[in-house]
């Protein structure tokens, strides 16, 4: 065989072969236990661990009400994130895409959300015993899909135009019961009763819709950011406090911090593609022509192997 | 031929005992002695790694015998989280500069493909495992971290089965599914690691058998 033939293929010799010396694996892997077992009590002790509480509906209610009423006032109007998301929680747009490919859309509506009725009228209705917010609801629920988002979008937008987006501030306007139905839900939302309205059964322990809804409003980012946890504070490695989060996701919300990621309105699916294009480098090396061959030429083997020629 | 010997060969028992023998032989599943090249700190981290997943395993073990709620209500449970976040912070140092180690040496080199396939393989599943830990802490932290997260997995169309809003989903993905899939790889990357022993240095030859000329050293292969 010439040496050619030979530089060809992998003729690694069987690690057998090789002189050997003497080895105890078992009292490595203990010594690496005690080691390691003490690394991390000392590092428990010294650091403990983030427990920061979850933000309830009513505590988002009693820090931000405006955001509350915002919030539900957006859902009626079909404009809030989720309401008009697509896949998986709806049909209200196409969603990301990868290039012509609309992914997301694909991936079908797996779990049907609609945002005015599920996440506000809904849970209103199960209040009993108040006539004006009966009347607001049998108001909405007679008027046509258009009525309603006039209304709503009219009252967002007087909302928006209000000194701290405060409702006792906002001009009049035609509002139909828009008003009435959005002091209620934060009304239901100060009483703690809206994160089990929200749910559908005893043991539910699938919080998809109180998360899409605390997730509408802006109180649980701003609170994220002042934690440095925000999309553009590298926020999907972070948690809260000086703790190391997830370092190994480096790589992943690295993407997010430069173009075209960072200003792309399919930046996640761009990233996801990425992702899986390194990851398959990652995984198949042993194949990917150059790059396998790599380590030789950056020589820090020499390093590792230093008694050799 | 022997009547014993037929029956051995069709006896499940002694084909299932060849065939991990000609996986591992005798004596290497646990060797008491090594090549004379293995002789760097850069070794050190694969154990240290096995030695940190114990202690994820351990920890998350205690974890979920006393339930989801219990490390928010008790100070040993606190504790307890805390030993399960540093040993996992701990696992991924060692794995990852384990896994340069074996970059920098083309560990793949020798019929070891598999062996570097299922550690990248287990290196990306132990991320998504500690990525559903981090789902299932019922905190703010969660409450953050899964309402970001959704976008990216709904924007390839598996946010609709692997719901990151569902917490009941997520703690189960973290405690059962992906743990049995890291810890299968595991115990193969492991196992294939034994079969196949140490890569040897670049270009190193063993010394000839007896009777066998040494090659030169441009006669010597080359990865």
């Amino acid at each position: 065989m010439t040496r050619a033939a030979r530089s060809r293929r992998d003729d690694t010799p069987d690690a057998h072969l090789f002189p050997t010396r003497p080895y105890d694996l078992v009292r490595e892997f203990v010594v690496a236990i005690v080691v390691v077992g003490v690394l991390t009590v000392l590092l428990a002790v010294a650091f403990s661990s983030p427990d920061r509480k979850a933000i309830t509906l009513s505590a988002w209610a009693t820090a931000a009400p405006a955001d509350v009423v915002a919030t539900a006032t957006a859902e009626l109007a079909g404009t809030s994130t989720s309401a008009s998301y697509g896949a998986p929680y709806n049909r209200a747009s196409e969603g990301q895409k990868i290039g012509p490919l609309p992914t997301q859309k694909w991936g079908g509506v797996q779990i049907p959300v609609n945002s005015a009725n599920d996440l506000v009228i809904d849970p209103l209705a199960s209040v009993a015993q108040d006539p004006s917010l009966t009347t607001a609801l049998t108001s909405w629920r007679g008027a046509s899909a258009d009525q309603q988002i006039t209304w709503a979008t009219a009252y967002g937008d007087a909302l928006a135009a209000a000194p701290g987006g405060d409702p006792a501030q906002v001009k009049a306007g035609d509002f139909g019961p828009v008003p009435v139905l959005a002091a209620r839900f934060l009304t239901l939302a100060r009483s703690g009763s809206l994160e089990g309205l929200l749910t559908t059964s005893f043991y539910d322990g699938n919080a998809t819709k109180p998360l899409l809804l605390l997730a509408d409003g802006a109180y649980l980012e701003d609170q994220a950011r002042a934690d440095h946890l925000g999309g553009d504070q590298w926020g999907m490695m972070n948690e809260t406090g000086n703790y190391p989060g997830q370092p190994w996701m480096w790589l992943y919300t690295f993407w997010y911090q430069v173009k075209p990621f960072s200003t792309s309105g399919n930046a996640d699916a761009l990233v996801w593609v990425v992702m899986v294009v390194l990851t398959g480098a990652l995984v198949f090396v042993p194949f990917i022509p150059g790059l396998r061959s790599l380590p030789r030429h950056l020589g820090v083997h020499r390093l590792i192997w230093r008694n050799r020629s | 031929m022997p009547t014993v010997e037929r029956t051995g060969n069709r006896s499940w028992t002694v084909r299932l005992r060849n065939r991990i023998g000609r996986t591992v032989p005798p004596g290497q599943w646990l060797p008491d002695r090594q090549p004379e090249y293995v002789r760097s700190w850069i070794y050190v981290f694969g154990v240290a790694t096995l030695a940190a997943l114990a202690f994820v395993l351990a920890s998350g073990v205690i974890l979920t015998v006393k339930g989801a709620d219990w490390w928010h209500t008790s100070a040993l449970g606190h504790f307890m989280n805390s030993l399960h976040l540093w040993s996992v912070e701990l696992f991924f140092v060692f794995m990852v500069i384990h896994m340069w180690g074996k970059f920098f040496m083309a560990a793949w080199r020798g019929k070891r493909a598999l062996t570097w396939i299922t550690g990248g393989v287990a290196f990306v599943g132990s991320i998504g495992t500690a990525f559903t830990g981090y789902l299932s802490q019922s905190n703010f932290d969660s409450q953050w971290i899964s309402t970001q997260a959704k976008d990216g997995l709904n924007a390839v169309g598996i946010g609709g089965y692997f719901n990151v809003l569902d917490p009941a989903q997520m703690l189960l993905w973290h405690v059962m599914l992906l743990p049995l899939v890291v810890g299968f790889l595991v115990v193969a990357h492991v196992i294939l690691v034994r079969r196949h022993g140490v890569v040897p240095p670049f270009d190193a030859m063993p010394p000839p058998a007896a009777g066998e000329p040494e090659l030169d050293a441009d006669e010597r292969p080359v990865a």
